[in-house]
Parts: structure tokens; C-alpha cells; sequence
């Protein structure tokens, strides 16, 4: 796993990373001052309490939520610095998103929710249904492209969501909780197609609190009250476990 | 684990003599772990004879008390830092470490907590690790192999499951703990309480009872792209 080699700029960034919703009084710091990067070729999973921060790491790294201070870099670029038209595209070409609920518009086929990011980004029709295609192909649900979501199992629909996320070679997939609604054995297909959609390239950034779905990450990083306590990627460094005694 | 490290824990705290650790071990772990008198005086006396605790004189009955030598004080620290070694120790030794966390003075729990479960999701990669090579490998055998992989990852998800279940206890630790805590103010508030000690417990980790917005995941925002 994570066999891609990783190049020099990390596909995301977040550099001292802080966001708090609200003003004064009401104030909630939900991310205060997170680190992190993902390479291409890297899957890193986010675990934590209720309220720790997962799903507002995973809106400000799409983009859908700015920072309070601190920046965010997806394949080397501020996206502080993009406004409307820019961000937008950066969620279109760049970046995608997979949900709880899958989130396929239901009058829709497959191949047409898959295409969709690519038509609303210009391209034509055609051109964009055999992107669709291979992006179908790609998370095995090939056979599916001319059905309706209502029509396909919860797993299928999510394969199709992942499709939707990667098509038209984006770099950046951040699913939160994408295993939620899923029985089990469903919830490990689905998480070893964004395994493998990452040792092809992909970067992943997935929310969880099911241990064997994180898992499958290369390395898990553990948030709490908005805060990066743990990782599995550096050894722990405990150092004042026990308080001095008098 | 040895009974070694326990009674270095309960030592840590002040100095005991041996049937009161024998006691105290006992009701602190739940009897999970029955120790005899004899057993204790022993492992006390390989602990003085390796420098890790000293004797403090007689009482009055003639009972030696012990306690804890430098060395023997950072043997204790470096076992709460470190996590239980799956290798060479049978997993019970979690359980006691963390009856015992909870009880002595001074031992940032939580802390013990994490420690844990980032090194048992280690362990938990690990596996997966082993287990996606394994069943991606299953095109290239042949039939005589088959059962033998059949075995390999009956075995691997075996430990996957017991790796899991580690970690689902952890997060309960942590919501029982959260929940122990609020309870001092419960009382002060003189309302009778119904303890809701036997509901369920929600294996998604501490936040849930912790009062704290539970924002639906579906709530959040949505986009096609
Ligand atoms: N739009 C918002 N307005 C106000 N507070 C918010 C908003 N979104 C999240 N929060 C708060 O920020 C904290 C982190 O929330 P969230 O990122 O959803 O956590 P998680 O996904 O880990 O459950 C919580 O305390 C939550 O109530
Ligand atoms: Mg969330």
C-alpha cells in the first residue's frame, strides 16, 4: 500500500490550520492551529470523538469552509487566495467529495452522476460520459453506468460516489464517514477501492470511527476538541504522563 | 506481565506491606488476577533484591512495609508510557494496567488511553496490511493452497476482530470516564438521579456523552462535485 511514490508537493497541505464558527461569547474553536500533509499515493485517516473537528478538517481542505487563520495548499496552491469562479473549479477538477449518504442526485444514472463534474466544468457530453465510463470501470461497477441509484445496493452507490470523486483525473478525494450507512462487509469493499484508487495515485483523507476501516489508511491521525493528539505515523511522545509527586 | 509491575504501581502510591498489596491488588482489578500472600513476599523480595524497592522497618506487628527506590519509581513511570507489548504478553495485562490507572494517584488516564489505541491501530494496519496482500494473492494459487489461505486469513481477521474489539473498549473507557466525571456535580444538584449506568454505551467514543452537539454527518454540507 501506499507503493506511489510521493513527490515533493503534497497534493494537500494545511499549515497551522485554525477555523472557529461564531464570535465572542458563542465562539467554537472546532480545528485549532492542524498540521498536515497527503501525498499522492497516500490514504490518511482522521479519528476522534463527536465534535473533535473531522468534518470541519474535511470542508476546509475542499475548500467548502475557509480558515480562520492558517492556510490550506491543494497540489502546491493557496486556495485562500481563490474566490468564487476559482473555487469552484478547484471542486471540480481538483478535489471531490464522498459523504455518509452518497449523495447521488436520484434522476440520474450512474454514468450521468459520474459525469456531471466534468459537464459542469465545459466539457462535452460525449467526451465527459467515457471519463464517466472509466472512472465506473475503474471502482468495478462498470455494468451499472445506465442505472438509477435507487436501483443499486448502498455499497454500489458508493462505489459510483468515489467514481464521481476521482473522474477526470482529480487528485484529492476527502470522504467523510463514507462506510457509515453500510453493513460490514460492504463498508471493507468500499474501503478497499479508495485503497487502491489511492496506491494509484489518489490522495485520500477519510473520516472514521470504525478502527477497521482507518485502518486501511497508511496512517491514521487521531483529533480531539480540534487538536492533532495522536498518529500513527510518528511514534507517541508522552512525556508528562505521570505529574511530578511530591 | 508480571505481578512485578503491579505491586511497583500500588507501591508508587506509599509504602504497603505485603498483605495490604496482596488486598489492594485483588479489589482494584477486580479480582481479575487472584494473588496468594506467599506470591507477593516473593516478587517483594526479588523487587528489593533488584534495587527496585527497599524495605521502611517493622510496625508493631512485625510487618514489613516497602517502598518504592528511584529505580523502581521510573520502572513504574516507563510502564505507563509505554504500551502493553503484544508480543510476549497475554492481553489481560491492558486490562489490569488500566483498572490500576484509574485507581492511583497522579496517572493521566486519558494519556494511558491514547497511547494505547494509536499503537493497537499500528497493529491493526499491520494486519490489514497482511490481509489485502493475502487475499489479493488468491488469483495467483493454485488449488492445493487454497485452504491454507482459507486458514491464513481466518486467523488474520481473528486477530483484526480482536484488535478491533481493543479499540471499541478503549473509546468506552474514555465515555465511562467522562461520564464518571460529571457525576460528583450530579449530586451536588440534591435532584434525585435515576443513574443511567446500564444504557447502552455508544462505541462512537466519548463525545456522545459528553454533551456535545451531536451534528448530524448528513447535515453537513453537500456537493455534487
Ligand atoms: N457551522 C457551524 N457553526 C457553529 N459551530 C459549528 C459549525 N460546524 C461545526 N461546529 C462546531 O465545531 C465543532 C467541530 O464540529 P465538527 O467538525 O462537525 O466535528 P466532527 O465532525 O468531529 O463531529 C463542534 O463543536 C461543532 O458543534
Ligand atoms: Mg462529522
Amino acid at each position: 500500500m501506499g507503493t506511489m511514490g510521493t513527490t515533493n508537493t503534497p497534493i494537500l497541505r494545511l499549515a497551522e490550520v485554525t477555523r472557529v464558527h461564531g464570535s465572542d461569547a458563542t465562539a467554537v474553536r472546532a480545528l485549532a492551529g492542524v498540521s498536515m500533509e497527503v501525498h499522492a499515493g497516500e490514504l490518511v485517516a482522521v479519528m476522534g470523538p463527536s465534535g473533535s473537528g473531522k468534518s470541519t478538517l474535511l470542508n476546509l481542505a475542499g475548500g467548502l469552509d475557509a480558515p480562520t487563520s492558517g492556510q490550506v495548499f491543494v497540489e502546491g496552491e493557496a486556495i485562500g487566495a481563490l474566490r468564487g469562479d476559482g473555487l469552484a473549479r478547484l471542486r471540480r477538477r481538483r478535489v471531490g467529495f464522498v459523504f455518509q449518504d452518497f449523495n447521488l442526485i436520484p434522476s440520474l444514472t450512474a454514468a450521468e452522476n459520474v459525469a456531471l463534474p466534468l459537464e459542469l466544468d465545459g466539457q462535452r457530453v460525449r467526451r465527459a460520459r467515457r471519463h464517466a465510463l472509466a472512472a465506473l470501470d475503474l471502482v468495478g461497477v462498470r455494468e451499472l453506468a445506465d442505472r438509477y441509484p435507487d436501483a443499486m445496493s448502498g455499497g454500489q452507490q458508493q462505489r459510483v460516489a468515489i467514481a464521481r470523486a476521482l473522474v477526470g483525473d482529480r487528485k484529492l478525494v476527502l470522504a467523510d464517514e463514507p462506510t457509515g450507512a453500510l453493513d460490514s462487509h460492504t463498508g471493507e469493499d468500499v474501503l478497499r477501492v479508495l485503497r487502491e484508487r489511492c496506491d494509484d495515485g489518489a490522495a485520500g483523507l477519510l473520516v472514521t470511527h470504525e478502527a477497521r476501516h482507518a485502518a486501511w489508511a497508511d496512517r491514521v491521525v487521531f483529533l480531539r476538541d480540534g487538536v492533532v493528539v495522536d498518529s500513527t505515523g510518528q511514534p507517541a511522545t508522552a512525556d508528562s504522563l505521570l505529574e511530578p509527586t511530591a | 506481565m508480571s505481578v512485578k509491575l503491579g505491586l511497583l504501581a500500588l507501591l508508587a502510591e506509599e509504602p504497603k506491606y505485603g498483605a495490604r498489596l496482596r488486598a489492594e491488588f485483588e479489589a482494584r482489578t477486580g479480582g481479575t488476577w487472584p494473588l496468594n500472600v506467599g506470591q507477593v513476599y516473593t516478587t517483594l523480595s526479588r523487587l528489593e533484591r533488584d534495587g527496585l524497592v527497599e524495605a521502611v522497618g517493622e510496625d508493631a506487628e512485625g510487618r514489613i512495609a516497602y517502598r518504592l527506590t528511584s529505580t523502581g519509581r521510573s520502572e513504574v513511570s516507563r510502564w505507563w508510557l509505554e504500551p502493553v507489548d503484544r508480543d510476549s504478553t497475554p492481553r489481560d495485562e491492558l486490562v489490569i494496567k488500566l483498572a490500576l490507572a484509574v485507581t492511583v494517584e497522579g496517572v493521566d488516564v486519558h494519556r494511558v488511553v491514547q497511547t494505547q489505541r494509536t499503537a493497537t491501530l499500528k497493529h491493526l494496519q499491520d494486519l490489514t496490511r497482511l490481509k489485502h496482500r493475502a487475499s489479493a494473492g488468491d488469483r495467483d494459487t493454485g488449488p492445493d493452497t487454497d485452504s491454507h489461505d482459507t486458514a491464513w486469513l481466518l486467523v488474520l481477521e481473528n486477530l483484526i476482530f480482536a484488535a478491533e474489539a481493543e479499540v471499541r473498549w478503549l473509546d468506552h473507557v474514555e465515555t465511562r470516564l467522562a461520564r464518571e466525571a460529571s457525576r460528583p456535580r450530579r449530586r451536588t444538584s440534591g435532584t434525585p438521579t435515576d443513574e443511567p449506568t446500564d444504557e447502552p454505551t455508544n462505541e462512537r467514543g466519548p463525545g456522545h456523552e459528553q454533551g456535545q452537539p451531536t451534528t448530524s454527518e448528513k447535515d453537513h454540507h453537500r456537493t455534487t462535485a
